[in-house]
């Protein structure tokens, strides 16, 4: 399908975006304070790369998007779009194009006429407009609806012609502001694989804003986690989610258990941590920033890189919930204080427990990460 | 918190509304647009208004005082007609609503049949001219009555009077009260009154409990709406009043008969103070209170009321009142071929020629004036809603109240202010075709700005941020965007206008001139001769013109308007690569 010599007649005009030391900060309405909305982030897209700025709402996700687009100018710092500074260049004249949260479709143009409207604006000659429109309208499978009216079509259509729009004009980084947050689950999952594709086939630098981390983990060659106008961490999904520098990004991707304990020092490339007079080693610890040897620590395990046992292991606990879901069973078990979430997946190959009995945890130290 | 964050940000607001108005001064065509409109509101809206409050608040000598107010309410013929005024108002405003508001509940609740007929009756009233009423109650009641004379014998039946006025403003307003009170209904939540059905409650209990209730603002915001248009109603207590004057009529006698244009004026300002109270109180009292407004759509279909007992008596009475509105209209359209009513009911065609022959000028001045002010309003009205919707700036509120007053003020109050404020130097425009354009033009304009406004709010922000990132500029913008999306309310606007601006009375009685005639008051003097059948033949000619004039609009619209959804074709074959 994705046979390198059966691309559409797109040229390459994609380039890689960079924020260097970027600083928005708005007045705020009510209390006329200063909001820092982004502090001074460094963030570099690379050509032809999807990048996911993804974080809770008021992370500055949004606003560092519209710095790009150009709806916002940072208060300080620089927006480079391929070798150009932008960061005073008005919207219209960057040369790149956006899918809006509300899909933004012109109601008074048929479907043709909204994707061709940023050809018309360009002024290309109708012969170009007409034979570049065609080939978007194939691409993105819309041929046959040309003719009608943003508001005679599905979300899913809608959300296809929005893209449509941005990609006939070739831009050269295309941005994403929560496109799919208004399809229902199902559909959001087939449109996010089809955007992902097309993003792939066409190579354009996107950079996608969300805040639903499963669709940041499935899209993206790299994601980018903000939290209170600065970036913690960013990677690509692998990495983001086995390698969490924080509990936050642990936590804000997937779910993890924090169980606290006391560092014990280094064995080789291992750490060995004390939790309940317990000695773990740690094969892969991670970074480990901000641990001291004596001092405290935790271990961040998700739960599934936990066993469960009627008999043996080395954290003994009391089952206090237990949840069966089909593709596996969820328990939270109480060790000591501390509820600890536990899936077993695939419930029907192995043992289960109810409420009230007593297990014994035992984690699978290549999972485990230590954080401060 | 609502509180503190009110108080902080006060200050902030201030410099958010001092960045937008230096904005505007850096935007050359947007800060003449805002100067114009603001020069203009201040000469055609406010200057008046000043100017009659002026006029009735000092002496000979100009100095302030309160003596022509004083002689005034110590008159009792005049507290009589005051009094008369607001009992007129108070009955037809209960009545009407109650009429609107059955019509209303039958049509949004009930499964009755030919709904669609109800709703044309309901609303038909608006659209017809002036004097219809008047004229069919006089050929069904008066001294020559249909009814009266030719069917039951009664000689010199005297048909004017308090009675008549109120069946006759009865039906020009119960319309009204039944657009907003359909509104109302229709967007109360129905499981709101499933789930009192469903606690139990019977039909009867779940209306004065639920739905009654959650229309009441409805209730209370349709009279007040009548209310005012009784007041403000010159044609028919001017033509089947007769005894029982009300204050228009009062201003109007004092007016032209004395030629005393302080007592006038003072009058005007005791029918001004009411109806713009009851405007005001309408507009940010009881919108206020409306429950359903924030409930948003209905979350499931209406189950219509289909039990018998309920729903037929419900039509019988619609019925009743469709018929009575069709024959009232009949009675007029018949009127009108008819040689001599009352003797001779043979048919012909006599009394359009000789309406032709009278007033043809008039007609014409109607619907050429119309037209140019409506086309105006059109255009004002949406720069208006334009440089007001989406932006704050310093005169903002000014243009935003200032270009609707003229909507809350009685027609008569209009027409002497002009009078007042354009007779004498610098400006003298009584007598001549523009004041009456100028009076159309603000008085009608209101419409358009409000439905421009509505249109601008709805327009996404991010419609216009696409537009831009897709590299469009402001102008192309505005031009191919929000331009095309304003095109329905600047037409309906205009359609408005014209309706009203061809059927006003009151407002242009005392700006009309001997060069500058319009046709209602053509036909309002074929009233003082008598002649109703002229004037019969005149009123159906106005709603044969305003008939086609919608037809022909809409007509047009939908040409223009309909979206292009014609896809331009390439003549160059398809190459198979580009798949």
């Amino acid at each position: 399908m994705s046979n390198q010599n059966e691309k559409p007649a797109f040229s390459k005009k994609s380039s890689g975006v960079v924020l260097k030391d970027v600083t928005k900060i708005f007045q705020q309405p009510d209390t006329g304070k200063d909001f820092v909305a982004v502090n001074h982030i460094d963030l570099e897209i690379h050509d032809g790369e999807m990048v996911t700025l993804l974080g809770p709402s008021g992370c500055g996700k949004t606003t560092t998007l519209r710095m790009i687009s150009g709806f916002e100018y940072p208060t300080s710092g620089n927006v480079l779009i391929g070798d150009r500074d932008v960061a005073k260049v008005p919207p219209n004249k960057r040369g790149i194009s956006m899918v809006f949260q509300s899909y933004a479709l012109f109601p008074h143009l048929n479907i043709w006429e909204n994707i061709a409207y940023g050809l018309r604006v360009a002024k290309l000659p109708q012969e170009e407009i007409i034979r570049r429109t065609n080939d978007v309208v194939e691409l993105m499978q819309l041929k046959g609806m040309e003719k009608r009216f943003p508001n005679q079509l599905s979300g899913g259509q809608q959300q296809r012609v929005a893209l449509a729009r941005a990609v006939v004009i070739e831009p050269s980084v295309l941005l994403f502001d929560e496109p799919l947050s208004n399809l229902d689950a199902k559909l959001r999952e087939s449109m996010r694989d089809e955007l992902r594709a097309l993003q792939k086939r066409l190579g354009i630098t996107s950079l996608y804003v969300t805040h639903d981390q499963s669709e940041a983990m499935a899209i993206s060659d790299r994601v980018v986690i903000m939290k209170d106008g600065v970036i913690c961490q960013q990677g690509s999904p692998t990495e983001i989610y086995e390698q969490p520098s924080s509990r936050f990004v642990a936590n804000f991707i997937g779910k993890a258990n924090f169980i606290d304990g006391t560092f014990r020092g280094r064995d080789g490339e291992a750490a060995l941590v004390e939790v309940n007079g317990h000695t773990f080693s740690v094969p892969a610890p991670g970074k480990m920033e901000d641990v001291s040897e004596g001092g405290p620590c935790c271990l961040a395990v998700r739960p599934e890189s936990i066993l469960l046992s009627a008999e043996e292991g080395p954290l003994p606990g009391v089952v206090s919930r237990a949840t069966y879901y089909g593709a596996k069973v969820e328990y939270e078990v109480m060790l000591g204080e501390l509820p600890v979430i536990v899936e077993v997946y695939n419930p029907q190959l192995s043992e289960r427990f109810a409420e009230g009995d007593r297990v014994h945890m035992t984690l699978i130290d290549r999972c485990v990460r230590v954080l401060a | 918190m609502a509180n503190t964050a009110a108080a902080g940000g006060k200050s902030t607001a201030r410099t958010k509304k001092l960045n937008e108005t230096k904005m505007i001064l850096r935007q050359p065509l947007l800060l003449v647009a805002v100067i114009l409109t603001i020069l203009l509101l201040l000469l055609f809206v406010i200057y008046p208004l000043v100017k009659i409050l002026i006029f009735s608040l000092t002496d000979a000598d100009g100095a302030f005082s309160l003596a022509n107010l004083a002689e005034i309410l110590t008159t009792s013929r005049y507290l009589a007609v005051f009094g008369r005024t607001m009992l007129l108002g108070v009955i037809v405003a209960v009545i009407a609503t109650f009429i609107g508001y059955i019509f209303a509940y039958t049509i949004t609740r009930t499964n009755v049949p030919c709904k669609k007929f109800l709703k044309t009756i309901a609303t038909l009233p608006i659209l017809s001219p002036p004097f219809i009423l008047s004229l069919s109650i006089i050929f069904l009641f008066g001294k020559q009555g249909f009814i009266t004379k030719t069917l039951l014998g009664i000689t010199g039946n005297n048909v004017y009077g308090m009675g008549s006025l109120i069946v006759v403003q009865v039906m020009s307003f119960f319309p009204i009260a039944y657009l907003t009170l359909s509104g109302i209904l229709s967007s109360i939540d129905a499981s709101v009154e499933d789930a009192a059905c469903n606690m139990g409650a019977s039909r009867w209990h779940t209306f004065w409990t639920v739905t009654f209730p959650l229309s009441l603002p409805g209730i209370i915001s349709g009279c007040l709406l009548v209310f005012i248009q009784s007041l403000e109603d010159f044609s028919n207590p001017a033509t089947i009043g007769g005894e029982y004057s009300t204050l228009s009529i009062e201003v109007y006698q004092i007016i032209t008969g004395s030629y005393d244009m302080q007592k006038g004026s003072v009058l005007a300002l005791l029918l001004l103070l009411p109806a713009v109270t009851a405007y005001l109180f309408n507009k940010y009292w009881v919108s206020k209170k409306s429950f359903v407004t924030v409930t948003g759509k209905p979350t499931q279909a209406r189950k219509l009321i289909d039990e018998g007992h309920i729903k037929w008596p419900l039509f019988a009475f619609c019925m009743v009142v469709a018929a009575v509105i069709l024959l009232f209209y009949g009675t007029v359209i018949f009127g009108s071929f008819v040689r001599t009513w009352g003797y001779d009911y043979s048919l012909t065609l006599d009394q359009y020629r000789k309406a032709l022959a009278y007033g043809w000028d008039s007609l014409k001045n109607s619907m050429v004036l119309g037209l140019i002010s409506a086309v105006i309003g059109g255009l004002l009205g949406m720069i208006i809603a334009y440089i007001t919707a989406k932006r704050n700036y310093y005169g903002k509120r000014f243009i935003e109240i200032s270009s609707v007053l003229m909507f809350a003020v009685p027609g008569t109050v209009l027409g002497i202010s002009y009078i007042l404020a354009f007779n004498t130097k610098p400006l003298v425009l009584t007598g001549t075709a523009v004041i009456l354009v100028i009076v159309f033009t603000f008085r009608n304009m209101p419409v358009a700005i409000e439905s421009g406004t509505t249109t601008l709010l709805q327009i996404d922000n991010s419609i216009e941020e696409a537009s831009t990132i897709l590299g469009a500029d402001t102008g192309y913008s505005f031009r191919r965007i929000t331009l095309p999306m304003l095109r329905n309310a600047f037409f309906s606007g205009i359609v408005y206008a014209f309706t009203k601006s061809i059927t006003a009375v009151s407002a242009v009685i005392f700006l009309v001139s001997a060069r500058w005639n319009l046709v209602t008051s053509k036909i309002y003097s074929l009233f003082d001769q008598a002649k109703y059948s002229q004037a019969a033949a005149f009123v159906t000619m106005l709603v044969i013109i305003l008939l086609v004039f919608i037809g022909l609009f809409n007509g047009i619209i939908n040409l223009l308007l309909a979206p292009r959804s014609k896809v331009p074709q390439v003549k160059t074959q398809k190459t198979e690569g580009t798949k």
